[in-house]
C-alpha cells in the first residue's frame, strides 16, 4: 500500500490546499521542522545531517588529489552524488541508482558550480599536475518527501564545516586526519536551492511523500544573493507562464524562511 | 496489568505451561520468537506483538489497493506478506469479464472481507454490505497489531472517535482506516486521534487520555454524515479517466 | 589464556569498545536499528515479509531473506567510490548467512525480507556492527526469530588475543601482525558466522572462540536493552495496558 498516494486521500490533499490548508497544519510556503548536525562521520573532511520532518539525509565531503582535466590545468574540481538508499523506503529497488538518485546529484552540482560556490582556482596546487578534487556524496536515510531540498542544504552545511587536508608535496600523498585550518575555499554568498512544487493551482514548498506524489509540476530554483544559477522543471505537469512569478516570489520567501533557519551552521 | 516485554530468544515461561502465539517450547521453558508483551492466562504463555506483518484471518474486514487485473477478477495488495485475490464471483453483481476496471480499477481502495485463508493465498469477498469500492475521504496506515486498541473495548475507543469527530471510521484487521467525515478538518482530527492512540498505546487509562486529548483538539460543530459511500461497482467510469491529468 | 598486550587505546584484552544501540531510527522500516562500538557504526532497516517480485525468484517452500551491505562513501578515509564493490557483496551474503538460521523463514514462502545495512563511520568491525543493527531491526519488525544474533570481531595481534579490533589494530604490523575474525554467535552460543585472514594454531582459534563468545553474551543484553528501552511505558521496560 505504500507505492502511492491513493487516489481518495489525492483529492482529500487537493481539496485541502484550495483552502491554502495541507494535512498537517502547515501553510502552503512553510518548511518542516529543519534540524541540523555536523561531524556525521569523522573520516569525512566535512558532513551534516538534515532533517526536514521525518526526511533524513546525510552529507559528506571528501577530498583527494589529482591530474586536472585538460581543459583546466589550474582549477580544482568538484563531482557530486547522491544515492537514495533502499534503506529509506519501501519503493526504492536494489540495483542503484535510480533516475532519481541522478537527478539529485545533478541538480545540486549545478547550483553548486554555476554559482562558482567554490573557488576552484584556490584549488589548484601545481598546474597542469596537481589539484584537489572536492566530491560531495549524499545519502537518503528516510525519505518522507523532499529528499532533493534536505541535500542541497546539507551539502551548503557540510562544505561550509569542511577542514581541507594536509597534503605533503613531497611524498605526494594526502595526509587524511591530518587537516590543516583551513576551509574549502568558498565564497561568501550561499547558493541554496530549493524547490517550488504545483498541484493543480495551489503551489507549496516541502511536500510530504504524501504530497510528493501527487506534485504535477516542480521547478528547483538555486541562487546566491538574487542571482539565479540553476534551473530544474521537473515532472509531467506544466507551468503557466503567469504561474512562473508566483514560483519566483514563493521561492524567494522560501529561500529566505530557510537562510535563516541555517544561517548558525554555516558561520 | 504490567506485562514484561521480551525478545526473540528469552524465556516467557517455565514449568507445565503450553506454548501459545509468538512461542515455541524448548524443554521446559516457553520461548519467545517474536518482540512483544509476554502474556500468561491459565496455562497458555504466548507474545503479544508489539510489530510485524499482518496475518490475514477468515472473517478479517480488510482495507486494500488494486494492483493488477486478470481475466478472472482483481489482484488486491492488503499489506500483508500473502498475495490477496477478489474473484469475479465474489462481486455482488454480474460483471462482464472484459469490464473488469467498471468495478475497481487498478489504484482503486475498497473494502473487503477476507472469505478464506490457503497455500495460494487470501481470497477476498466484497458480496456483503459495507464492502466495496470507497469513493470518498482518506485512508490512513497504523500499525496492524494496534488495530485492538484503536477499536478499543467492544468498540468503545473507536465509538468515541466517531462520535467526537462526526465522521464514518472503517477500520481494517490489517492496519489500513477509512475515514469519511463532512469537512476535511474532522477527518483529520480522526486520523490525529487514532494515531494519538496508537503512540499511547501502552498507558493505562488511555481511553481518559483520549478524552483530554479531544478536550484540548476538538473542532466545534463536527457533524455525522448520513451515510458512508461504499460501492461494489464504480459509478461514473468515463468521469474517472478524465481526472487523471 | 590471552596473552598480556598493550592496546592502544588502553584497552583490557577482552574489553570491547563504548557500544551504543538504538532502535527506530528509519521511521519508513518495518524495523529499524543503530549500532555502534567505538568509532564504527551501523544502521538497518528491514523491509518485509512481502511479496518477491519477480516470480520467479520466489522460493515456494520459504521465504527469502536478502541483506545489503553498503559504506557510505565518506565513512572511511579513502573515499570509497559509490557503488557495489566485490567486498560489500560479499559482506551482504556473510550477513545473509550470519542471520538466516534463526529467522523463520518458513512462515511465509514466496515472501522475501530485505535487510539493508548501511555503515556511515568506518573503524573496523563493520560488517559485526552491521550484523548486530539488523539482528536488532528484525526483532523491532516483528519478524519470527528463534533468537538475536550478536557479533564481534576478534584479533590475534602477534601472538595476543583481543577482542573488538579498532582500525589501528586491524593494521598491526609487529611480529606476526594482525589476523582478523569475525565472529556471529545466537543467543544460545551457536555460531552463525566466522571468517579468518591472517595466521593461527588451532588453540589460539578455540581461545578467539571462547573471547567472542564472552563478548557476544554482553552485546545480545545490550541490543536486548535497545530493544526494550524502544517500548513506552514505565523505566522498567514494561508495557501497561488497561
Amino acid at each position: 500500500m505504500e507505492i502511492h498516494t491513493p487516489e481518495i486521500t489525492a483529492n482529500r490533499i487537493r481539496q485541502h490546499l484550495r483552502n491554502g490548508k495541507r494535512f498537517d497544519s502547515r501553510a502552503p510556503e512553510s518548511f518542516r521542522d529543519l534540524s541540523i548536525e555536523t561531524g556525521v562521520s569523522k573520516k569525512a573532511e566535512g558532513s551534516a545531517r538534515v532533517k526536514l520532518g521525518k526526511t533524513e539525509v546525510i552529507v559528506g565531503v571528501k577530498m583527494d588529489v589529482s591530474e586536472p582535466y585538460p581543459d583546466s590545468p589550474d582549477k580544482g574540481n568538484l563531482m557530486v552524488t547522491a544515492e537514495l538508499l533502499p534503506l529509506s523506503s519501501p519503493r526504492i529497488d536494489l540495483g542503484r541508482p535510480g533516475i532519481e538518485s541522478i537527478e539529485i546529484g545533478r541538480v545540486i552540482d549545478r547550483c553548486i558550480r554555476e554559482s562558482k560556490f567554490i573557488d576552484v582556482e584556490k584549488l589548484c596546487i601545481k598546474e597542469g599536475e596537481k589539484v584537489w578534487t572536492v566530491f560531495i556524496d549524499i545519502y537518503s536515510i528516510n525519505d518522507d518527501g523532499n529528499v532533493l531540498d534536505a541535500a542541497a542544504i546539507g551539502t551548503i552545511v557540510a562544505l561550509k564545516n569542511a577542514k581541507i587536508p594536509v597534503y605533503d608535496e613531497k611524498e605526494e600523498k594526502v595526509l587524511y586526519g591530518e587537516h590543516s585550518d583551513n576551509g574549502i575555499p568558498l565564497k561568501k554568498e550561499i547558493p541554496l536551492s530549493l524547490t517550488i512544487h504545483k498541484i493543480r493551482d495551489s503551489l507549496i514548498v516541502d511536500p510530504t511523500k504524501e504530497e510528493e506524489d501527487i506534485v504535477e509540476a516542480r521547478m528547483t530554483i538555486g541562487s546566491y544573493d538574487g542571482t539565479i544559477s540553476s534551473i530544474q522543471k521537473g515532472r509531467e505537469g506544466t507551468l503557466g507562464i503567469d504561474e512562473i512569478d508566483k514560483v519566483l516570489e514563493t521561492y524567494e520567501k522560501a529561500w529566505n524562511e530557510v537562510f535563516k533557519k541555517i544561517e548558525k551552521f554555516i558561520k | 496489568m504490567t506485562r514484561k516485554v521480551v525478545v526473540p530468544g528469552e524465556v516467557v515461561a517455565e514449568g507445565n505451561m503450553l506454548p501459545g502465539e509468538g512461542t515455541e517450547k524448548r524443554g521446559k521453558q516457553i520461548i519467545a520468537l517474536k518482540f512483544g508483551l509476554a502474556d500468561e492466562s491459565g496455562k497458555l504463555a504466548k507474545v503479544i506483538p508489539l510489530s510485524g506483518v499482518y496475518h490475514p484471518r477468515r472473517g478479517n474486514v480488510v482495507i486494500g489497493r488494486v494492483d493488477d487485473l486478470t481475466f478472472n477478477g482483481w489482484v488486491v495488495d492488503i499489506d500483508s506478506a500473502e498475495r490477496a485475490f477478489l474473484p469475479l464471483t465474489e462481486v455482488p453483481r454480474f460483471v462482464n469479464k472484459d469490464a473488469l476496471e467498471e468495478v475497481m480499477d487498478i489504484g482503486d481502495v475498497a473494502v473487503f472481507k477476507i472469505s478464506g485463508v490457503n497455500k495460494r493465498g487470501v481470497d477476498l469477498t466484497i458480496r456483503s454490505r459495507g464492502l466495496g469500492r470507497i469513493e470518498e475521504g482518506i485512508i490512513i496506515k497504523v500499525n496492524s497489531n494496534k488495530v485492538p486498541r484503536v477499536i478499543g473495548k467492544e468498540g468503545s475507543m473507536i465509538k468515541m472517535i466517531k462520535d467526537m469527530t462526526g465522521c464514518n471510521i472503517t477500520v481494517g484487521q490489517n492496519g489500513l482506516v477509512w475515514i469519511r467525515g463532512d469537512k476535511i478538518e474532522n477527518e483529520l482530527l480522526a486520523k490525529k486521534a487514532i494515531m494519538f492512540v496508537t503512540e499511547k498505546s501502552f498507558i493505562s487509562g488511555l481511553t481518559e487520555e483520549v478524552e483530554k486529548w479531544f478536550a484540548e483538539n476538538k473542532v466545534e460543530n463536527a457533524k455525522k454524515p448520513e451515510k458512508a459511500e461504499t460501492k461494489p461497482e464504480k459509478a461514473k467510469p468515463v468521469e474517472k479517466k478524465e481526472a487523471k491529468k | 589464556m590471552a596473552e598480556k598486550f598493550k592496546r592502544p587505546d588502553g584497552r583490557k584484552n577482552d574489553e570491547v569498545r563504548p557500544i551504543t544501540a538504538k532502535v527506530g531510527v528509519v521511521p519508513n522500516a518495518d524495523g529499524s536499528a543503530m549500532f555502534s562500538t567505538g568509532d564504527t557504526i551501523a544502521i538497518a532497516a528491514v523491509y518485509g515479509p512481502k511479496q518477491m517480485h519477480p516470480q520467479h525468484k520466489q522460493n515456494p517452500e520459504k521465504g527469502v531473506l536478502r541483506c545489503t551491505y553498503i559504506m557510505n562513501s565518506f565513512s572511511v578515509t579513502d573515499r570509497i567510490r559509490p557503488g557495489p564493490s566485490r567486498r560489500s557483496m560479499e559482506i551482504s551474503k556473510i550477513t545473509e548467512w550470519a542471520l538466516e538460521p534463526v529467522v523463520m523463514l518458513k512462515k511465509f514462502p514466496g515472501t522475501v525480507v530485505d535487510v539493508h545495512i548501511n555503515i556511515i563511520q568506518a573503524d573496523a568491525g563493520t560488517r559485526c556492527a552491521g550484523i548486530n543493527a539488523a539482528s536488532m531491526a528484525l526483532a523491532h519488525a516483528g519478524v519470527p526469530m528463534k533468537n538475536l544474533v550478536s557479533s564481534v570481531s576478534i584479533g590475534k595481534l602477534d601472538k595476543s588475543l583481543v577482542v573488538d579490533v579498532n582500525k589501528e589494530e586491524e593494521d598491526y604490523e609487529e611480529g606476526e601482525g594482525s589476523t582478523d575474525i569475525p565472529i556471529s554467535m545466537t543467543g544460545d552460543n551457536k555460531l552463525t558466522h566466522i571468517q579468518l585472514d591472517g595466521k593461527i594454531d588451532k588453540k589460539q582459534l578455540k581461545e578467539a572462540i571462547k573471547l567472542a563468545e564472552k563478548a557476544c553474551t554482553d552485546i545480545l543484553e545490550i541490543q536486548k536493552k535497545a530493544l526494550k528501552d524502544s517500548v513506552e511505558g514505565d523505566d522498567s521496560g514494561k508495557g501497561k495496558e488497561d
